[in-house]
């Protein structure tokens, strides 16, 4: 009997797993929910990595990920009301629009799948010796041969960050504390203003 | 680091200069009061410096050769050098104009400048990039600090609006442009332009159907960037609600990037399918032609029209890459250069008509601009006339070189639409130039702006005056740019 092909059992599980949890995270109704689909989304994407030997990789999606970024995704998502009357509304009303684009766009990817330029010869399962450093090759390729598109991310990163606080911060924040030594120097002629008017008959 | 690796970053010199004044500027902004004009000056000195250092890279230190870095990822050539400095001095003239609006509104005034900077550095890094990643970067990075400066009026609900709209259908924009290019990276299995045009100029014949996705999500993505049918309807709308500085910035340097990013990738990379993406942008041009000047013809609002015309003038632009040779793609690189400078001028006139509390919009409020001002009056007048394609201005030499290119590659109706189409134009143009001159003015206020300022508008008019007159120069330039 031929050993039980492990990978390949992994894969198809964890891809239909992908594919069913990135589903939910646009169908759910539920925002925390559908957050929620996405960590999972995540989680099996770190699987597939994980068989292609990407070990460093899919352990900084969990890390970064999972660990940070859908957290305080969480948090904005639960601080928010969504209306999801609302949501449902304009989900049947896109519908139509959203299924046919749906169609196109992976009609598109299986046509050029299906083409003979991606055949399973061409796309092997890669095998690196167990003294394989993954985080190395990863470094050493970044900051070489990519490193002018490594550096204009690093600035685009700038810019979101600018733009977020521009947008948002609404100058110095005083409160509503008294200021005190203002109190003390009001004068008078600050407050009252005494107007010279006729008197009115009665 | 060996010496090869240094030699990578002399030709990526102005950029990083550029980086390490915006952060300078962003620096400086934490310890000036919010009043302060010290971000503005130092930002204007910057554009100013890496101008030079553009030059003087490219002159001097590259020889005036063109030089490839970083894995031919990013290229330094005579057309990206001229690019450059044309939009580094749209930039300082928006920058400019924009100095007083700004200042009266409630914007955050040196986080603008800093974004300013900031999308100036992504548009030379657009006009240089030579591969898929970079010119994507690129892309992006002088389109966000677009968004957020044109949703920076919090004060105004159309603003916020405008920039929502912006970011999300850009955002589309983007999307598609990127499912073209995983298209392309698929097939041809590079990212670099180089690469990719010998891959399709050699297996060309068994790849037809997959490079033609590429082809057409790649184009309708750069369509969305620069604003013409069948991806405009943002167009109108962002430039009417945002702040009238930023719909100028929206308005002229980027699309001289946006033409760099459409230049080099349909005739360096996909040069082999010349013919697809020419009847791909023949539908395109012919459709924003009549789009964009029938809609012009009926709207009240001048930020309205300028949108339309813009997308008209994009449409204009397209010709000359559809004649496919190198006398069309230099008429179309002088046509955008010179739609940048006139529409700089015509936005600037608008922005120095604002005073505090008061938003010109309207068609109405340019009515008897020449007793309220002729020189400001007269500078409209320029631009209009040129816009509308009046000999001597610049405009009538960009087009007529857009109409000989047409016409040597036999493609006589399309000569005929776009006259026609002109004709159409120079109704619109010339209603506005009616206002200013034979219309009674609402009020009779006198129009006040800074010395500075008044000196950079005339400079900008009178240049598109004397580059009608004297084309020559600015020809010679676009023709080296080209033929490399």
């Amino acid at each position: 009997m031929a050993p039980l092909p492990i990978p390949d059992i992994l894969f198809v599980i964890a891809s239909v797993a992908l594919i069913t949890s990135a589903v939910l995270v646009v169908t759910i109704r539920n925002p925390v929910r559908s957050v929620l689909s996405l960590v999972l989304c995540f989680l099996f994407t770190t699987i597939l990595w994980l068989l292609l030997q990407a070990e460093f990789l899919s352990l900084v999606l969990i890390f970064v990920y999972i660990g940070a970024v859908m957290t305080l995704f969480m948090f904005v998502v639960m601080m928010m009301h969504v209306d999801k009357r609302m949501l449902s509304e304009k989900f049947v009303s896109y519908l139509p629009l959203g299924v046919g684009l749906l169609v196109v766009f992976v009609g598109l990817i299986v046509y050029a799948l299906h083409h003979h330029n991606f055949t399973k010869a061409a796309y092997v399962m890669p095998h690196f010796p167990a003294n394989y450093h993954n985080t190395e090759s990863l470094g050493a390729v970044l900051y070489t041969h990519y490193v002018l598109a490594f550096e204009m991310a690093s600035v685009i990163l700038l810019v979101a960050l600018l733009a977020a606080i521009s947008l948002v911060f609404q100058g110095r924040q005083s409160g509503k504390s008294q200021c005190v030594d203002k109190q003390i120097q009001a004068k008078k002629k600050d407050r009252l203003v005494v107007i010279d008017m006729k008197s009115e008959a009665p | 680091m060996t010496v090869d690796t240094l030699m990578n970053f002399v030709p990526i010199t102005p950029e990083l200069f550029l980086l390490v004044m915006a952060c300078t500027t962003l620096l400086l902004a934490a310890f000036v009061r919010p009043n302060s004009q010290a971000c503005y000056f130092l930002s204007q000195l910057s554009l100013i410096l890496t101008a030079v250092l553009v030059v003087h890279t490219f002159f001097v230190s590259d020889q005036g050769m063109t030089v490839t870095a970083f894995h031919d990822m990013f290229v330094f050539d005579y057309l990206a050098m001229l690019l450059k400095v044309t939009a580094i001095v749209v930039v300082f003239f928006s920058l400019l104009y924009s100095r007083s609006y700004n200042a009266d509104r409630p914007m955050s005034q040196h986080e603008y400048h800093v974004l300013a900077l900031l999308s100036t550095l992504g548009m030379m890094l657009l006009i240089s990039a030579h591969g898929l990643l970079t010119m994507y970067l690129g892309l992006e990075l002088f389109s966000l600090p677009l968004y957020a400066m044109v949703a920076m009026r919090r004060d105004s609900f159309r603003s916020v609006e405008a920039g929502m709209k912006y970011f999300v259908i850009s955002a589309v924009g983007s999307g598609l442009l990127l499912y073209g290019f995983s298209f392309l990276f698929g097939v041809t299995g590079s990212l670099t332009l180089t690469d990719i045009a010998h891959h399709i100029a050699g297996a060309y014949a068994s790849h037809d159907a997959l490079l033609l996705i590429a082809l057409v999500f790649s184009v309708a993505g750069i369509a969305f960037k620069l604003g013409v049918v069948p991806f405009q309807m943002w167009v109108p709308d962002v430039y009417d609600g945002a702040p009238t500085s930023a719909t100028l910035f929206v308005a002229a340097a980027p699309k001289l990037a946006a033409f760099a990013l459409m230049f080099r990738l349909l005739t360096h990379a996909m040069s082999a399918l010349q013919a697809e993406w020419q009847v791909l942008l023949i539908v395109i041009a012919v459709l924003s032609m009549l789009l964009g000047n029938f809609s012009a013809l009926v709207q009240t609002s001048i930020k309205r029209l300028f949108a339309y015309s813009s997308i008209a003038h994009m449409g204009y632009m397209l010709l000359g890459l559809i004649a496919g040779t190198s006398l069309g793609y230099t008429a179309a690189l002088f046509y955008v250069i010179s739609y940048a400078i006139m529409t700089a001028a015509g936005f600037g006139v608008i922005l120095l008509m604002n005073r505090q509390g008061v938003d010109i919009n309207e068609l109405d409020d340019l009515k008897g601009l020449s007793t309220r001002s002729p020189w400001l009056a007269f500078i409209m007048l320029l631009v209009m006339f040129s816009m509308a394609g009046v000999p001597p201005l610049l405009g009538f030499i960009a087009k007529v070189q857009l109409l000989e290119a047409l016409v040597q590659v036999h493609l006589i109706w399309l000569v005929v639409v776009t006259l026609l189409m002109s004709v159409v134009g120079v109704f619109y143009y010339l209603r506005i130039v009616q206002r200013m001159y034979f219309e009674e003015p609402v009020t009779e206020e006198k129009i006040h702006y800074r010395l500075d300022t008044g000196v950079g508008i005339s400079l900008n008019g009178l240049l598109m005056l004397f580059l009608g007159i004297f084309p020559d120069a600015l020809y010679v330039l676009a023709t080296h740019a080209i033929s490399g």
